[in-house]
């Protein structure tokens, strides 16, 4: 009950950091707060967002999954090939292809660290550079460019239904998903167990390589989702889509509140990190600072909400260790 | 064989049992005969390869990456960890750069390197140490906030106009092909098997990295040893960065960029548990040199960078799986 507590003010904590950056930005730029640009940063932050669901979903089993981004650019490149290649795919069938690639990608992270206990940083790290340079042997280093891809692949992320383009209502349908397995399913309750304590989840019966793997799936899904949105938003596939992109999602966890020990956070906690670095991305150029802040600045954020997230999960027995170091 | 597996299996597992240890020697056989390979084969499928000066252009693959490696493996094995390192490079270089514009002279610019690589490993090891954020997180924000002052400053620009005597950090040779940075590198290296492997110090890091509770109630200032590490790594990255931009002759935001998963890979692939508590140096410094070889001999196959990536990247996949399946399935035909 009490870490819940904790949960919610933290995010209440973010809510009014977001609010107050709002309102800064407004008082330089009124316009910034108009409802139709405030769709336009919601619709900017959407990938960084669905690919923060599922980081989180792999941070909360105390892992971390580094390679999302060479997933993104990896289908992205793969699913743009296919529509150049024979442009009378079906548009499901490509948006298929891109989920079933990512996912595919996620399972092979997840199975080598669930079968060979291999540790997640260390396999991320290695599939990051392989998938990132199979995007560029499948593409032999060519690009896409938009002519080179239908309208309607390019299109249908930017098409506008009831007021939002179609991108955002991805996004949002992935977040109502997201509250749903994390907060209703077997699967959502498991993956707060295998974070929160590992050997507690095995005595209760959870098989924590597999939770892990399933995780790995998830994460994968998205960032394969994401590679079809990235490259038709964008309107160009080429290798280094996404470059240092999974730093960001993680920035996004990690403000929103997400523990990197895992087993504390929430989707609304994501939600709202991905979206405080997606108006601090946009307002940048309003508010007339130079784009070139904007990399120390989100480093700032980062480093300060850690200290924040640190200071309110700190256990307290463990300080009874403290003053014997502190000593002289 | 059995019995033993399932003593392994009941009691809780000491990173530093007779068994592991003996893999671990092994590990370096192991990485030394990666080597030998991939030097046989890299002369037989390219005539350029067996040539003093190319040999001696190859080190400049790894020299200034290993330098950082040997640093970050003590970290690791103290089970923490630091992705800033590349991020330290673009500053201390950016630094560096500004000052040589000033009129600031070889040896003023490499004790602004050195500098601005401790302050940056300073701040890295109070927010560890003293706030007391995991590293993996802190670093990964520090990394942004590093390489982010070094775009404020610099933007799309570029430091030019080095002092002609700074060329000698990157580009000089000590006698005959040894240039260096190859030299510093393998001093280096010889400094820090003595520190790890001989020392107070180094057996401090092995015992916090395998348990740092007990290293704690068995009276090693933990923190202030962590904070040690962290200072070292910067240096590290200091004098990387003088090596990197001595050889470079001009600094951009984006110098180094992606090195911190090179120099991670590294490690790993020296045999250094990333969970921390075993390592050793030898395994680090052949490591650096098959690393340069794969990226050497590939370049002379004509083979691009990026798919050099590919063949690091499974090659630290491979060597981390390939003793877990081969103890698995030696276990299956004992059982």
């Amino acid at each position: 009950m009490s870490a819940k507590s904790i949960l919610a003010q933290r995010e209440t904590l973010l809510v009014v950091a977001i609010l107050l950056l709002l309102a800064a930005i407004t008082i330089r730029f009124p316009g910034f707060a108009a409802p139709a640009n405030l769709a336009n940063v919601f619709n900017d932050a959407a990938i960084l967002i669905i690919l923060a669901l599922g980081q989180m979903a792999v941070i909360l089993t105390r892992s971390i999954d580094l390679s999302v981004a060479a997933n993104l650019a990896l289908t992205g490149m793969a699913v743009a090939m296919v529509n150049d290649a024979s442009p009378e795919t079906p548009l499901a069938l490509a948006i298929l292809l891109s989920a079933g690639l990512g996912l595919a990608l996620g399972a092979i992270n997840g199975l080598l660290i669930w079968k060979l206990d291999i540790p997640p940083i260390v396999v991320t790290l290695g599939t990051l550079t392989i998938y990132r340079g199979l995007a560029f042997v499948l593409s032999g280093g060519q690009w896409v460019n938009a002519h080179e891809m239908t309208p309607d692949f390019l299109n249908l992320p930017r098409h506008v239904l009831l007021g939002l383009p179609i991108l955002s209502w991805i996004a949002v349908a992935i977040i109502g998903l997201a509250v749903v397995i994390l907060g209703q399913t077997k699967l959502g309750r498991s993956l707060y167990a295998v974070g929160g304590n590992p050997v507690a989840a095995v005595y209760a019966g959870i098989d924590v390589g597999r939770t892990r793997f399933y995780a790995f799936c998830l994460s994968g899904l998205l960032a394969g989702i994401s590679g079809y949105l990235w490259v038709a938003r964008y309107a160009v596939a080429y290798v280094d889509i996404a470059g240092g992109f999974e730093l960001d999602v993680i920035a996004a966890c990690v403000i929103g509140g997400i523990s990197i020990a895992g087993g504390i956070g929430s989707v609304g906690g994501a939600v709202l990190g991905a979206l405080f670095l997606g108006i601090i991305k946009n307002a940048l150029p309003v508010v007339n600072v130079s784009p070139f802040w904007q990399m120390a600045i989100s480093g700032a954020v980062i480093v300060a909400a850690v200290t924040i997230n640190v200071r309110s999960e700190r256990v307290k027995g463990r300080l009874i260790l403290r003053p014997a170091v502190a000593a002289p | 064989m059995s019995t033993e597996s399932q003593m392994a299996r009941r009691t809780i597992p000491d990173r530093l049992d007779t068994r592991l240890g003996r893999w671990i020697r092994s590990w370096e056989a192991l990485l030394l005969l990666v080597f030998v390979l991939i030097f046989f084969g890299n002369s037989l499928a390219s005539p350029y390869f067996l040539d003093p000066w190319n040999l001696s252009d190859a080190t400049f693959n790894f020299t200034e990456k290993g330098i950082i490696a040997l640093a970050m493996g003590f970290l690791i094995i103290a089970g923490e960890i630091d992705l800033s390192v590349a991020a330290i490079i673009a500053l201390a270089s950016t630094a560096m750069g500004a000052a040589a514009q000033a009129g600031v002279g070889p040896a003023g610019l490499c004790a602004i390197g050195l500098l601005v690589g401790l302050l940056c490993g300073a701040f890295n090891g109070i927010l560890i140490t003293r706030v007391g954020l995991p590293s993996i997180v802190a670093t990964i924000g520090t990394m942004s906030l590093f390489r982010g002052i070094a775009y404020v400053v610099l933007g799309d620009g570029v430091y030019k106009g080095y002092p002609p005597g700074f060329a000698y950090f990157g580009q000089g040779y000590v006698w005959w092909v040894f240039s260096f940075e190859f030299a510093a590198f393998l001093l280096l290296a010889i400094g820090a098997h003595v520190l790890l492997h001989r020392t107070v110090f180094g057996r401090a890091i092995f015992a916090i990295g395998n348990n740092s509770f007990a290293a704690r109630f068995s009276g090693i200032r933990v923190e202030r040893v962590k904070f040690l590490l962290f200072l070292m790594t910067g240096l590290a990255s200091g004098i990387a960065a003088i090596m990197l931009t001595s050889r470079l002759g001009s600094t951009r935001p984006s110098i180094a960029f992606g090195w911190e998963l090179e120099v991670v890979t590294m490690v790993v692939l020296g045999g250094v548990s990333i969970l921390g508590g075993s390592g050793r140096i030898a395994g680090i410094v052949i490591a650096a040199f098959v690393m340069g070889l794969v990226t050497f001999g590939l370049g002379l196959l004509n083979v691009p960078g990026i798919v050099m990536s590919i063949f690091i990247g499974l090659m630290l996949i491979a060597v981390l799986a390939l003793p877990i399946v081969v103890r698995r399935v030696v276990n299956r035909g004992a059982a």
